[in-house]
């Protein structure tokens, strides 16, 4: 289909296209390992948070929670508030983002474009700081409305019944699927829908594995867990170094011609150790995987040249997922 | 038997400031005890009284997640690299002013 009556109507459907290049090679008369890229940069605003954002949203009008000029609030570190901020402008509503100062400067242009007014609370303060920027804010404004994507079950719905749905359609032999872990609402939803229909699937979890400053804590009880996250629906769960993830995604661009973030790159580099498995085990795998936007918010970062340990530099202390 | 083994910054008072400290073990439940031996308190910060991970630490083998290897039980071999690390949520900060709204 290519015709839609509204941007918000062209959400979802991404293509699934095969990595001919990237595929491990397989021995002679072994069944093939095949790596496929969902493409979730051709959504309204160039990342996969479309689907959960608008999902979001209708919820929120459905259950009567939101309503017409309301405020919504959501603190993010990007791509959510880039696809809160489309969805609440065609919706009519206000979106103020609270966000860590250490995203790219992209990021920030993009939620100003659509409209969005942004909060920052310090990088070098840490968790600590942006939960006391939000404590404030809740207290001033009593009546703004969080959708707070890390447990509102409506992120994970979006990917059960679309993300999974599109993945089973075009790759009906799938037998792996890996994403990114971060609110952990891809994995949920799609591993659930892929689990009920695809027996022996394997749900592969990538995760971002950032420098000290990022995390910021003081303690491990300062710790968090999304209320969304399930380990059972998982099967692997993989941490990605900044040095793998820029090597990945420049693979990406340089092997296959996909210019992406760097999450994706650490997708990909989970993606193909399971991948790599497979053909030790002389096992057929079709590993569908999710490229979660484009390179272009990242430029800034300088990352996409240069030595891997500049690369690694310039990321340091960065959001890079 | 070595295995090297990263530790966050926040457990590193643990370790006399060491960032990696080495172990040994077949499994990750020896190793922490050997770690234990060597840096006591360490174990206690990573395992409840009950004997179960700490909910908001997450200990990689390889760059893979224990809980999928077998926990504590996970087998561990001669040049295996472990990292420690907290629970952050793939490193957003969001969710942190997020759980603060809701008193958590």
């Amino acid at each position: 289909m290519a015709r839609y009556e509204s941007l918000l109507d062209a959400c979802g459907g991404t293509p699934l296209v095969g990595l001919p290049r990237l595929s491990p090679t397989v021995p002679e008369g072994a069944p093939p390992v095949r790596l496929w890229a969902k493409l979730e940069d051709r959504n309204p605003t160039g990342s996969i948070k479309d689907r959960p954002a608008l999902y979001m949203v209708r919820e929120a009008e459905e259950s009567g929670r939101l309503r017409p000029g309301d405020t919504i609030l959501e603190p993010t570190s990007g791509n959510t508030g880039i696809s809160l901020a489309m969805v609440a402008k065609l919706r009519g509503y206000r979106l103020v983002c609270v966000m860590p100062e250490n995203v790219s400067s992209e990021r920030i242009q993009l939620l100003r474009m659509y409209g969005a007014e942004i909060i920052f609370s310090p990088a070098a303060g840490g968790s600590n700081q942006a939960v006391a920027v939000a404590k404030q804010i809740a207290a001033e404004h009593p009546d703004w409305v969080m959708l707070f994507q890390y447990g509102n079950a409506a992120n994970a719905r979006a990917h059960y019944e679309t993300t999974g749905p599109e993945l089973l359609h075009d790759l009906p032999t799938i037998t792996h699927f890996v994403a990114g872990l971060g609110t952990t609402g891809t994995l949920m939803g799609t591993g659930r829908y892929l689990r009920e229909k695809v027996e022996d699937i394997q749900i592969v979890a990538a995760e971002p594995r950032y420098g000290e400053i990022v995390y910021g804590l003081r303690n491990i009880d300062e710790g968090y867990v999304p209320e969304l996250y399930d380990a059972t629906v998982l099967n692997r769960r993989f941490s990605v170094s900044t040095r793998d993830a820029v090597l990945r995604t420049r693979q990406l661009v340089d092997v296959e011609g996909i210019f992406a973030g760097f999450s994706s790159g650490a997708i990909l580099h989970a993606a193909l150790a399971v991948a790599h498995e497979a053909v030790k085990a002389g096992k057929r795998a079709d590993v569908a995987f999710v490229i979660c936007d484009g390179g272009w918010k990242y430029l800034s970062t300088g990352a996409y040249g240069g030595t891997l340990t500049d690369a690694e530099e310039a990321l340091e202390g960065q959001l890079w997922a | 038997m070595a295995i090297e083994v990263r530790v966050p910054t926040i457990l590193r008072s643990y370790t006399g400031g060491s960032k990696i400290v080495e172990g040994a073990g077949d499994t990750l439940s020896g190793l922490l005890d050997d770690l234990d031996a060597k840096h006591s308190g360490l174990k206690g910060r990573l395992i409840t009284p009950e004997g179960g991970l700490h909910r908001f630490v997450n200990i990689y083998v390889n760059d893979e997640d224990v809980r999928f290897l077998g926990a504590l039980d996970a087998k561990l071999n001669d040049g295996d690299s472990i990292t420690i690390l907290p629970a952050v949520a793939g490193g957003a900060l969001g969710f942190a002013a997020a759980a603060a709204f809701f008193g958590r």
